[in-house]
């Protein structure tokens, strides 16, 4: 289980937390994290502009894991359907791989057409399996109330996935939380949007998006949310307190990053799953859980 | 959301429009609003409405989609696009709107400042001394904070 770690932009700049939780967890589970340290942006956030460029940016990183032999394992959801969808249209398309590719010989690159995307709770789910996580719980989470967040990308387009989960329907999620032995709750409108690609072009409408599902949230009785990206993250992580002054509400729902409820699971401590960096206060959290550290 | 006036439809518009990568499928568009009735973004702000989105388009109303704000508000969900019983590509239209609107000037400033920063530095937030010491005190590797190779990529093209 070798891979080549996908970064992209927001986390290793922004959520230190997510990436550290995720190298810590990989590691004890047998995944093997290679950095290729030429990797740029995916190319996701030159999409609205101009797609063609976005998809030449893709393909760039593409051309650079096919090149050592790697699968991509990635950790945002925006960057794995990026680098997804261009995975498969280039597998699909042969004149535009062409075209791609006399772009990248530009930069002395050039793309097979046969790079493999996956995100990392589908490398866990797929290649580690729920029975191998259960195996390495070490601290009994006590069924846990967690509402699990899927976001968009991490599911959609479901075309470029190639069937691996109904969008409609998913459960991926779910299980890797449930096997961690924490208990997934449901929770209305569970499949709906952050709200983190609006919040560029109107702050109030992202806003007002994820104050919605932090309501279902709090109703259901969740005490913790979990989410696989980092635009999730910042929509109800970083964002909770100006929801909550905006619109006169409360909730203070920890937010935490899926290896970080594994990797409390498996016994890492606070400071190795970077807990101390969410923003919502996560501390009474854990100290329900693993005690005072 | 403005009102249609004949006088005022840009001919050629929708047959511009097919043209762009991904919104081929409109035309076969028969506005039943699954796209809408499932749209996340419009459930909080009804100013956004995808089937009207698509009407537009196809009667030529070029001005009203391009300089407009609507066409910015999608949180490319994908939730449309999955349920479109004609198959057709919505969030991928948007998208290709967005592009046309970007090619003439008509970008929010936020996105516009994001592409300038991806095609200068080739990720959106620089990595400068200070965030590398951050890493390396999480124990995180060091990173590059450019990308020439994705720079001339993106020059080229430019």
């Amino acid at each position: 289980m070798k891979y080549a770690l996908f970064l992209g932009c927001t986390i290793p700049a922004r959520s230190r937390n997510y990436e550290m939780s995720a190298r810590v967890v990989a590691h004890k589970l047998g995944i093997e994290f290679v950095d290729i340290f030429d990797f740029s942006c995916c190319g996701f956030p030159l999409k609205s502009s101009d797609m063609k460029q976005a998809g030449l940016l893709a393909a760039r990183n593409l051309a650079l894991a096919e090149a050592q032999g790697l699968p991509i394992c990635t950790l945002c959801s925006a960057c794995t359907s990026m680098l997804a969808e261009e995975a498969h249209q280039l597998g699909r398309d042969k004149a535009l791989l062409d075209e791609v590719n006399a772009e990248l010989e530009k930069v002395g690159l050039s793309y097979g057409g046969n790079a493999e995307v996956k995100h990392f709770a589908r490398v866990l789910l797929d290649d580690v399996g729920l029975d191998r996580i259960r195996q390495e719980v070490r601290v009994d989470l006590k069924g846990l109330p967690v509402a699990t967040h899927y976001g968009c990308h991490y599911l959609k387009p479901s075309e470029i996935y190639e069937g691996l989960e109904d969008p409609e329907n998913p459960s991926s999620l779910e299980e890797l939380v449930n096997a961690a032995g924490a208990h997934s709750v449901e929770y209305q409108h569970k499949k709906d949007c952050c709200g983190g690609a609006v919040l560029v072009a109107d702050e109030e409408t992202a806003l007002r998006m994820a104050k919605r599902k932090l309501d279902h949230v709090k109703e259901a009785g969740a005490k913790a949310m979990n989410v696989v990206c980092p635009f999730c993250s910042v929509m109800y992580d970083d964002n909770q307190k100006s929801i909550e002054s905006q619109f006169e509400v409360s909730y203070q729902i920890p937010v935490l990053y899926l290896p970080q409820i594994l990797g409390l699971a498996m016994g890492f401590d606070r400071k190795e799953l970077g807990l101390n960096m969410n923003v919502v206060k996560t501390k009474s959290l854990t100290e329900e859980i693993i005690g005072e550290e | 959301m403005p009102e249609f006036h004949m006088e005022k439809s840009t001919s050629g518009f929708a047959s511009m429009v097919v043209q762009e990568p991904g919104a081929e499928g409109i035309r076969s568009c028969y506005a039943c609003g699954t796209c809408t009735a499932g749209c996340p973004v419009r459930r909080v702000n009804p100013a956004y409405n995808p089937r009207k989105l698509i009407r537009m388009v196809l009667l030529g109303m070029r001005d009203e989609i391009l300089k407009g704000k609507e066409i910015w508000l999608c949180s490319s969900c994908y939730t449309c696009q999955e349920r479109c019983p004609q198959a057709i590509r919505i969030t991928d239209t948007i998208i290709a709107l967005r592009n046309l609107a970007a090619r003439e000037g008509h970008a929010p400033s936020g996105i516009s400042m994001q592409a300038r920063l991806i095609r200068d530095q080739g990720r959106l937030y620089a990595l400068d001394e200070f965030d590398d010491k951050k890493r390396k005190k999480a124990g995180l590797p060091s990173l590059p904070s450019e990308f020439a190779g994705a720079k001339k990529l993106l020059e080229e093209k430019e």
